[in-house]
């Protein structure tokens, strides 16, 4: 990601959000991380939960995480069910398509703070971070 | 006067996908996502689409041939675009996606198949529509901006 050796850059990229986009399906990557852009909001992107766990493990850190459910090699309720057990306390939004009762219940019984269904929207994402830069 | 035509012919071009259900709001927030650093993001990103969308159904059709069916794996496929069309707001082959994965949850062959004719049909006629489409907005230059429908 892009830095700045003026100051007033640094500063900026310090109050700057980080999210972790993570889902299987490179046009939902594309889209959101465009939406986080367009939000000020840096992005990386993890194109399933084991690719997410390892970039905690890696020692990154980021202010929210939009998860996806289904994805393969590891889903989006592992991952989530990973990271709090290993402490992890950033906001982790459940975004997926069309899920049962149970199936969301289950996502956010492993640790969501939130859900949404996809694609998630400007108005919605803009939500979500208010709550995230109000902590 | 020729330019206001042309705007006009998008505009409506625009009108006519939307009311014939091609596409949905989420093509909105992507026009919504396009500006000066990003002029022709919408059309970028809908090239994308057809790209990734034409290999998954392509990879769809070699499993229906396969013997047996692998259900999952179809529904696999399927699900991965649905997930891209809903991206772009492409309603009408989501829809089709949709009625393909409840024959795979039934293990009906038959009524894959026969979806499967109809979600390349709308991907096909959805291409042809965007293509003159994005044909016709680059005449004008990236000055039309998203308008939902009913103001």
């Amino acid at each position: 990601m892009a830095t700045s050796s003026s100051s007033t850059g640094v500063d900026k990229l310090k109050n700057k959000l980080r999210a972790l986009v993570v889902d299987d399906n490179r046009m939902i990557r594309l889209y959101m991380v465009s939406l986080l852009k367009k939000a000020n909001v840096e992005a990386e992107v993890a194109e399933d939960g084991k690719a997410a766990v390892n970039c905690f493990l890696q020692g990154k850190t980021y202010d929210i995480i939009l998860m996806d459910k289904d994805m393969p090699q590891m889903d989006g309720v592992q991952a989530t069910r990973i990271l709090r057990e290993m402490g992890v306390k950033t906001k982790i939004v459940g975004v997926t398509s069309h899920s049962t009762e149970e199936e969301k219940r289950e996502f956010l019984e492993a640790g969501l703070d939130d859900f949404f269904v996809k694609p998630l929207t400007s108005p919605q994402l803009i939500e979500l971070l208010k709550d995230v830069g109000n902590k | 006067m020729e330019y206001s035509s042309l705007q006009r012919q998008v505009a409506y071009m625009k009108k006519r996908l939307f009311d014939q259900g091609y596409l949905d709001e989420q093509f909105y927030q992507l026009e919504e996502l396009q500006d000066e650093a990003n002029p022709n993001f919408v059309e970028e990103v809908v090239t994308l689409f057809f790209r990734d969308s034409s290999r998954l159904m392509a990879n769809i059709e070699q499993a229906l041939e396969k013997c047996p069916q692998d259900f999952h794996r179809l529904d696999s496929f399927m699900h991965q675009l649905k997930g891209s069309t809903s991206s772009i707001g492409a309603l009408r082959v989501k829809n089709e996606c949709t009625q393909f994965r409840e024959y795979c949850d039934e293990g009906n062959l038959d009524g894959c198949q026969r979806s499967f004719q109809k979600v390349k049909r709308e991907h096909a006629v959805l291409k042809q529509k965007l293509k003159a489409y994005f044909q016709l907005l680059r005449q004008i230059g990236p000055t039309e901006r998203a308008t939902p429908p009913g103001g």
